[in-house]
């Protein structure tokens, strides 16, 4: 096992991952910009080193400055966290060039995944179920009018480098086609620096369930049953859970299955994520590998008793995973919810001053948080500032106490989406597993749930 | 004279509009980023672009003027 891991990362993932190094005896190395002096990951680390200004482009994306960190201090690797530098391959590819292991896939494996059209592509080759639809970057707006006939409206238009919702629209028509085709090109080449568009057939009422799935180095790849994360809002998760409400045995296990090949198709290493779109007949189509630990990472931990990133760390250190897939428990229900610091009705960002903040106390609740009383939230970073997640033995005494745990929660000093995830959790549809990822969208504008 | 004033804290991702722009009620000036997303600003009232105070990339605070109107 390593002696040192630098974590290239801030917030409640950051704490996350330094509390399984600490009982692992793993000393850490947390990075900070001027805007973090004072966060939970800085207190916690055995060192830490500024490394720039509150921007992420001036600090947590200056990737030769935190290998410069990484060398000086001795780590042996880097954990790159989720979001961030987590799926960039030119920072896995500098960190082996530096002779730092990164924790997570080979450089290559990032960048397929990276893209969508890429990803899509290769899963097709490998016989993965994908949603109908091209699998090239279209030559320009005429090319997309023609095949969106052909597979029939509606449709997603799609950048291929988009993600959390930039650059992807549903349209009905032609004419909503070519008005969404532009603007969401000029948009992802603004943000992402390519412009590359493709579409896909859009999937009426879906669920976004995805698999988690381990592997190491010889070729050992197992799968840890799936999260369902139906509930979001702009297209960014709000609620996880696991098992999923929807699926039957039948589905759960071809579903691992097919993400265990995925996975193998791809020679991947580490710990990641196969997504799916699930449509009301329990078909299930690809739509992206995250090639890292994931936020809702906690609810397959409740379910399974292991721990995501002692299991990251064991096999980028080269070490076999030490359980197969008959060994793999399932174990009760579990239930995460994100806090953001955000407006509950609007989704507006809510940055400010935290002068209460009481996480729930509650047995069988689990708390990661990134802040607590006095913290600052900046409108640098994301707005989540805390997650907390339970487990019960089964789903309905999962949401009770969910909703206990809600309710117990205090935070004042910003806005939070407290008050929408109690409504989301009390909601008859959410109780009887029947939410889609319209959920939240239909449920604010009061019109009824298909 | 009127000004745009924006009502969040946050990073200016684009302005869309320059001096002597004429503007509607309702349309969008500019888009902010604040915590990963984008808020559009809009102005309330038509005009002309008299001034932009502020360049594309700039932080801004919560009541900085961002574009003079007349």
């Amino acid at each position: 096992m390593f002696k040192k891991v630098l974590i290239a990362n801030r917030g409640e993932i950051a704490c996350r991952i330094i509390r399984t190094c600490q009982r692992l005896g793993v000393a850490t190395v947390a990075v900070y910009s001027e805007a973090d002096a004072e966060a939970p990951h800085v207190q916690m680390a055995t060192e830490a080193y500024l490394i720039g200004k509150p921007r992420v482009n001036e600090s947590y994306l200056q990737l030769e400055r935190i290998l410069e960190v990484a060398a000086r201090t001795g780590a042996e690797a880097i954990h790159p966290g989720y979001g961030l530098l987590s799926e960039n391959p030119m920072f896995a590819k500098r960190c082996k060039e530096a002779g730092i292991v990164f924790i997570g896939p080979d450089e290559n494996v990032i960048a397929r995944m990276g893209s969508k059209i890429e990803s899509r592509k290769a899963m097709a080759d490998a016989g993965i179920p994908v949603v109908p639809g091209i699998a090239r970057p279209l030559t320009d707006v005429n090319e997309a009018v023609h095949v969106a006939k052909e597979i029939g409206f509606p449709v997603m238009v799609k950048a291929s480098a988009g993600g959390g919702g930039i650059g992807m629209q549903m349209v009905e028509n032609e004419q909503q086609l070519r008005k969404a085709y532009e603007s969401n090109q000029r948009r992802a080449s603004d943000f992402f620096g390519d412009g590359a568009m493709y579409i896909e057939k859009y999937i009426e009422n879906p669920r976004h369930i995805e698999i988690q799935i381990l592997a190491d180095h010889s070729g050992n790849t197992i799968y840890l049953w799936e999260r369902d994360c139906s509930v979001q809002r702009r297209h960014q998760k709000v609620i996880e859970e696991a098992p999923s409400p929807f699926l039957d045995e039948e589905t759960r296990k071809e579903m691992g299955e097919v993400a265990v090949k995925a996975a193998k198709s791809l020679k991947y290493t580490n710990a990641g994520t196969v997504e799916f779109i699930v449509d009301e007949h329990k078909n299930y189509y690809f739509l992206e590998m995250n090639t890292r630990l994931q936020v809702e990472h906690p609810v397959t931990e409740e379910i399974t008793g292991l721990d995501l990133v002692e299991e990251q760390l064991t096999i980028a250190a080269g070490k076999d995973l030490k359980i197969s897939q008959d060994e793999v428990k399932r174990c009760g229900h579990a239930i995460e919810a994100r806090i953001y610091a955000e407006d509950p009705t609007t989704f507006f960002p809510s940055p400010g001053t935290i002068t209460t903040f009481r996480p729930s106390e509650q047995p069988f609740v689990r708390n990661e948080c990134a802040v607590s009383e006095g913290s600052v939230v900046t409108p640098y970073y994301d707005p989540m500032i805390a997650k907390v997640i339970v487990s019960a033995p089964d789903r309905s005494q999962a949401i009770e106490r969910m909703l206990k745990a809600l309710e117990d929660y205090e935070v004042e000093g910003i806005k939070t989406n407290l008050p929408m995830l109690k409504k989301v959790i009390s909601h008859d549809a959410f109780q009887d597993g029947a939410v889609t990822t319209k959920f939240v969208a239909h449920y604010l504008q009061n019109k009824p749930i298909k | 004279m009127s000004q745009v004033i924006t009502n969040m804290a946050g990073n200016l991702w684009k302005l869309l509009v320059k001096e002597g722009d004429e503007v509607e009620v309702g349309q969008e000036v500019a888009i902010l980023e604040s915590m990963k997303m984008e808020i559009p600003v809009e102005v309330e009232i038509a005009g002309t672009v008299k001034e932009v105070k502020k360049a594309e990339g700039d932080f801004v605070d919560e009541g900085d003027v961002l574009i003079e109107l007349e």
